[in-house]
């Protein structure tokens, strides 16, 4: 058993590798290769979700290379590989470019979400987790020609990772109070343990796309569909409240936390739903309203785990399905904008029926998926104080509003002229394949039965498996008034969708894009630029000025030299003459050849003692050395 | 056995320089075969390493009188650097495999560089270190000046050497700081690291020459002015080696030098050494990210990521209050940082060498949407880009991980400051992959080749050695964390 759980991550590993190292050779072979390990990935993490192993092994000093299937893995594995086999298969009729490129970052991107979600200790955890983030960048930035794929992978990328900074400090953190084991968090002492929530509450937030840092989705949605479909239903964003979830009881050790990551959650649920209602385009609008669901999953994490596992496994099934039937209009009719899909169901009767499912469970439309995975969170915030239950409760209302708005549109009878709305993205091929089709259906039955994992019996089997003792008990009456809140909400905006509030600050996403850009991109850049100048200017031309005082002072010593001493010394002759002919006329030519000879040998010293006033700074320089030598010699031989 | 692998490269050097009319071709594969039997050499003496301590010790005397000794060894701080080295030099050998100026006294003073670097790596006695030291920067300078390109080169290898020369000097008057304190006088590592000489003042004061030296040889700010110019016009091969060995001299020195044989000043002044650290790593990355030249940005980013390890070694020195376990991690997150930023960065500027051979620049922005042209080439930046800036699966996550969680016990504040870093380099190298590879065509190239045979045969060996460090840290980490939890001992003795 131990050796599936090595093989469910190392599978997708080595055949993702082995595609991007293929290259276009292995184009044609990738989505087969891709289908068949997604498929055996699927059958793996079935296996080791009933068999719960765990493995061990040396990696770091302090934190070893940890991996186990708990209660909490053993529900969200199996979810994330029949997503991604889903998906997979879509985007095997779907993806005709690059294939083997595509096929083999999704592959290496579901190793490191299955490595994310079986990390026993913060070294693992971490590196599935920006693994995970780097493949996203690639993902998003599929179509590399375009510079706005490329800056929005590159923004996802960023976004993420200055949360993940959070969990080197969570690391550092554990290290410091003496464990990196995930489970050994809640118990790491006072000052360290509130170090290590910061962390996980800012990496948490940072991947689920929850405020302030929802902008990078929002951008992310350049890339194709299936990776939304995979990364920002099931997987990446999933992850992040997944992590939170699986740290409750460090969550609820720090106290505090509880309510940073409930308001948190709740409040991302309330103003992202406001966003995803003023969205123009589907997959704005899907996008807006993961960051909106997972906000519930967020909210959960803090007050009710349970419902936390049961609403992600729900948004994943119903996430997905909407962006692959979002993708397959994209393909068919080249437009994602609301007001160009007016009919689109009609025209694709299977996608448009099996969007409305989804798009129904979405509202929290009892029976569907989210309706009760939703009200078990809302009851554990109920508990936890009701103003958090209230914004909880409006965030449901925008939930099925916008979800509502978007099925009135799809499912209204085709315009006149609608052709002349389609093609904005790209030429549409007027068709959904039979490919494209079979995946959907699997996941709308996810998306109408999986409500029944908040519901008893599944409801006590998932609380158990998570392991965070027993959820607070949905009242009958609660989950009636959630439904008829959603019914109401679907029909309100089926029956007037044009009506419904867009307010500009909702439709650009709470203005977090430029937000981001003025108060940290703009300033840092600027700070780089100037550091870049103060270095080059400042620094370097100190640098430079050294030398060249040196240089100076070396000139001013030999104009001295030559001026003052060398002077002297060549007069010295002169005088020396001078003296000569006044004695020899006193000594009758006695002495004279000798004090010529003396003239002579002066005038030589003159010329040495010239020579080494070069000018040239290397050379001073090797005198420098070898006089430092010397004092070496010295002070070694007179010790 | 130790001095064979040290010396053999010298002597191949020597053979070959006199050797007029060996065609170049020949040259090139003599000079891969000595690299070639120098790694499996160094692979040889990892396998018999018995695991801790000093092996393949040999300690002749030197110049007796003033104390100092052949006295050479190896052990776990000094073995993953012996084999970096030859790694390196292999790499750059085969990257030369293309034509070159001068190829014949190109390959020999190359492997006359290789036997100073490998022989520092070894060195167990200061002057014997010190030599080296100032052999390395001697040859560099002949690398820059004689064959660097732009016509800034002799000016930037002027520069670099005597920069690098001043250090050297004031590291040689802490060495001798060192051996006058001693009883009986000597340059013996081994000596001065059991019984540390200097106390007091005089302790601070030869910290500070050494630090000096070692910061100048780095480099750390503020002392780093002489690295990009010097990256800039150095060839290719000559870039590689000065980022990914000659730098590691310096941080090699505070492992080896400086905190064991100082541990009292080291201790009293790690706020200072933390302090460096940290306003090198922001300063580097930052600095890096208004680079438009991509082989100056490279070049920074060698500031930021030697910083990270200067603030490892210098929380490693806050003892007081903080878990031992913790700080041996930061060392060893240091000696880590040291082998995966050789690799990477290596790779890095061969990459930047194969840029200018087919645009004859390095200014980002005359590319732009290369990766449809040159695939392969784009793919291996890609890889190197996302390996330097510290992705787990790669060997600089398991590096800074390590700085940061050993660190943040002892420096917590530091090491948050020094966190963004991470950000700053991950978003300086996707800004720098898109405007040079991704995007439409923007270049106006005629012809670019992809990266050829004997480029990728130097360079992907580096990032496959980066690669096999970051999943499986434990080739490394047995060997470095005994000798790391040495030194974290002798710092708090």
């Amino acid at each position: 058993m131990n050796a599936a759980l090595w093989a469910l991550v190392v599978l997708p590993a080595v055949a993702g590798g082995t595609l991007l190292l293929g290259g276009r050779r292995v184009d044609r072979a990738a989505p087969a290769l891709a289908l068949t390990v997604a498929a055996l990935v699927a059958a793996l993490a079935v296996a080791v979700a009933l068999g719960r192993p765990g493995v061990d092994a040396p990696f770091l000093a302090g934190g070893r290379w940890g991996l186990a299937v708990d209660g909490l893995a053993a529900l969200v594995v199996p979810t994330v590989a029949a997503v991604a086999l889903l998906v997979l298969a879509y985007a095997a009729a779907e993806i005709h470019r690059d294939r083997s490129r595509f096929h083999g970052l999704m592959l290496v991107f579901l190793a490191a979400v299955l490595l994310t979600a079986t990390a026993t200790t913060l070294p693992v955890l971490l590196l599935g987790w920006e693994i995970m983030g780097a493949m996203s960048y690639a993902l998003i930035a599929y179509h590399w020609r375009r510079d706005d794929a490329v800056a929005a992978g590159a923004t996802a990328f960023l976004a993420t990772r200055a949360g993940d900074l959070g969990l080197y400090l969570t690391a550092g953190a554990g290290l410091a109070g003496g464990t990196l084991d995930l489970t050994g968090l809640a118990g790491l002492p006072p000052g360290w343990r509130d170090v290590a929530t910061v962390g996980v509450l800012a990496a948490g937030f940072g991947k689920a796309a929850q405020l302030p840092f929802s902008f990078w989705l929002s951008r992310a949605m350049l890339g194709p569909s299936p990776v939304s479909a995979l990364l920002h239903s099931a997987a990446m964003v999933a992850m992040g409240g997944y992590l939170l979830v699986r740290l409750h009881p460090l969550l609820v050790a720090t106290g505090w936390a509880v309510d940073v990551a409930a308001w948190g959650g709740a409040l991302t649920a309330l103003a992202l739903g406001a966003v995803a209602l003023a969205q123009t385009d589907l997959k704005q609008l899907l996008a807006a309203s993961t960051s909106a669901q997972l906000g519930y999953v967020v909210l959960g994490a803090a007050v009710a785990p349970a419902g936390a596992v049961a609403h992600l496994i729900g948004h994943a099934a119903t996430k997905a399905l909407l962006f692959l039937a979002a993708g397959a209009w994209l393909t068919a009719l080249g437009t994602r904008r609301l007001s160009a899909l007016r009919g689109a169901g009609r025209r694709h009767p299977l996608v448009g029926v099996v969007f409305a499912v989804g798009a129904l469970a979405l509202a929290g439309v009892p029976p569907l998926a989210l309706w009760a995975t939703k009200d078990v969170v809302l009851a554990g915030a109920r508990e936890r104080s009701p103003a958090l239950y209230l914004v909880g409760l409006a965030g449901a209302l925008l939930a099925a509003l916008y979800a509502g708005r978007a099925l009135a549109l799809v499912l209204r009878p085709v315009p006149s002229g609608a052709e002349s709305g389609y093609d904005t993205e790209r030429d549409g091929t007027r068709e959904v394949t039979a490919g494209q089709r079979v995946p959907l259906m699997p996941l709308a039955v996810g998306a109408a039965v999986l409500g029944t994992l908040a519901l008893p019996p599944l409801s006590r089997v998932v609380a158990d498996a998570v392991g965070s003792g027993p959820a607070p008990p949905t009242g009958g009456a609660e989950l009636v008034l959630s439904g008829l809140l959603a019914v109401a909400g679907v029909t309100l905006a089926v029956a007037a969708p044009a009506r419904l509030p867009a307010p500009t600050w909702a439709r650009t996403w709470l203005g977090l894009d430029p937000a981001a850009r003025l108060l940290v991109v703009r300033p840092t850049l600027a700070l780089a630029r100037g550091l870049a100048r103060f270095d080059d200017r400042v620094l370097d031309r100190a640098v430079h000025a050294v030398p060249r005082a040196a240089l100076g002072a070396a000139r001013g010593l030999a104009r001295f030299d030559d001026a003052g001493l060398d002077r002297g010394v060549t007069a010295l002759p002169t005088v020396t003459r001078r003296v000569a002919v006044a004695l020899a006329r006193v000594d009758d030519h006695g002495v004279d050849a000798l004090v010529r000879r003396l003239a002579r040998a002066a005038r030589r010293l003159g010329v040495l003692a010239r020579r080494p006033q070069t000018g040239l700074i290397h050379q001073y320089y090797v005198q420098l050395v070898l006089a430092l030598g010397a004092a070496v010699l010295i002070l070694l031989l007179a010790r | 056995m130790l001095s064979l692998i040290v010396f053999t490269p010298l002597v191949a050097a020597v053979l070959l320089l006199p050797w007029r009319g060996l065609p170049a071709r020949a040259v090139s594969w003599i000079w891969i075969a000595v690299t070639g039997v120098e790694v499996a050499a160094v692979l040889a003496l990892w396998w018999a390493y018995p695991g801790e301590g000093f092996a393949h010790e040999v300690d002749r005397p030197w110049i007796p009188g003033a104390g100092a000794g052949y006295h050479v060894g190896v052990d776990g701080l000094s073995l993953p650097l012996l084999a970096l080295t030859t790694v390196v030099f292999a790499a750059c050998a085969v990257y030369s495999l293309r034509r070159q100026r001068r190829p014949r006294q190109f390959a020999a003073l190359f492997l006359a560089l290789q036997t100073s670097c490998l022989g520092l790596f070894v060195a167990l006695d200061l002057i014997l270190f010190f030599v080296f030291f100032d052999l390395s920067i001697v040859g560099m300078y002949a690398v820059i000046a004689g064959w660097g390109h732009g016509p800034q080169a002799r000016r930037s290898a002027l520069t670099f050497f005597l920069y690098t020369f001043l250090g050297s000097l004031a590291l040689l008057l802490g060495f001798i700081g060192l051996s006058v304190a001693a009883r009986p006088h000597t340059f013996d590592m081994v000596a001065l690291t059991r019984d540390p000489p200097t106390q007091g003042v005089a302790g601070a004061l030869v910290l500070l020459a050494v630090l000096l030296g070692l910061a100048i040889k780095t480099p750390t700010f503020p002392f780093h002015t002489w690295l990009p110019p010097a990256h800039t016009d150095a060839p290719a091969a000559g870039s590689a080696v000065l980022a990914g060995i000659l730098l590691k001299m310096g941080t090699y020195g505070f492992v080896r030098i400086a905190m064991p044989m100082l541990p009292d000043a080291w201790r009293r002044y790690a706020w200072a050494v933390v302090v460096v650290g940290v306003v090198s790593v922001l300063y580097g990355a930052l600095v890096a990210l208004a680079q438009t030249n991509f082989k100056r940005m490279v070049a920074y980013t060698s500031v930021n990521h030697m910083g990270y390890v200067v603030l490892a070694v210098g929380a490693a020195g806050l003892v007081a209050g903080s878990d031992a376990q913790a700080r041996a991690v930061a060392v060893t997150g240091a000696v880590t940082q040291m082998v995966s930023h050789g690799l990477i960065t290596s790779a890095l500027f061969l990459l930047a060498g194969v840029l200018y051979d087919r645009g004859g620049t390095y200014q980002m922005d005359a590319y732009g949407g290369l990766a449809g042209d040159t695939p392969r080439f784009a793919a291996l930046t890609a890889v190197a880009a996302f390996a330097s800036l510290g992705l787990p699966g790669f060997s600089g996550f398991i590096a800074e991980f390590q700085i940061f969680a050993g660190s943040l016990g002892s420096a917590p504040v530091a090491v948050a400051f020094a966190l963004p870093g991470v950000l700053i380099t991950a978003a300086l190298f996707l800004w720098a992959l898109h405007r040079i590879f991704l995007g439409p065509a923007r270049h106006r190239l005629s012809a670019t080749a992809d990266v050829t045979a004997a480029e990728i045969a130097a360079v992907l060996p580096l990032l496959a050695l980066a690669l096999l460090l970051g999943v499986f840290p434990r080739l490394l980490l047995d060997v470095v964390e005994p000798a790391a939890r040495a030194v974290t001992d002798l710092v708090a003795r």
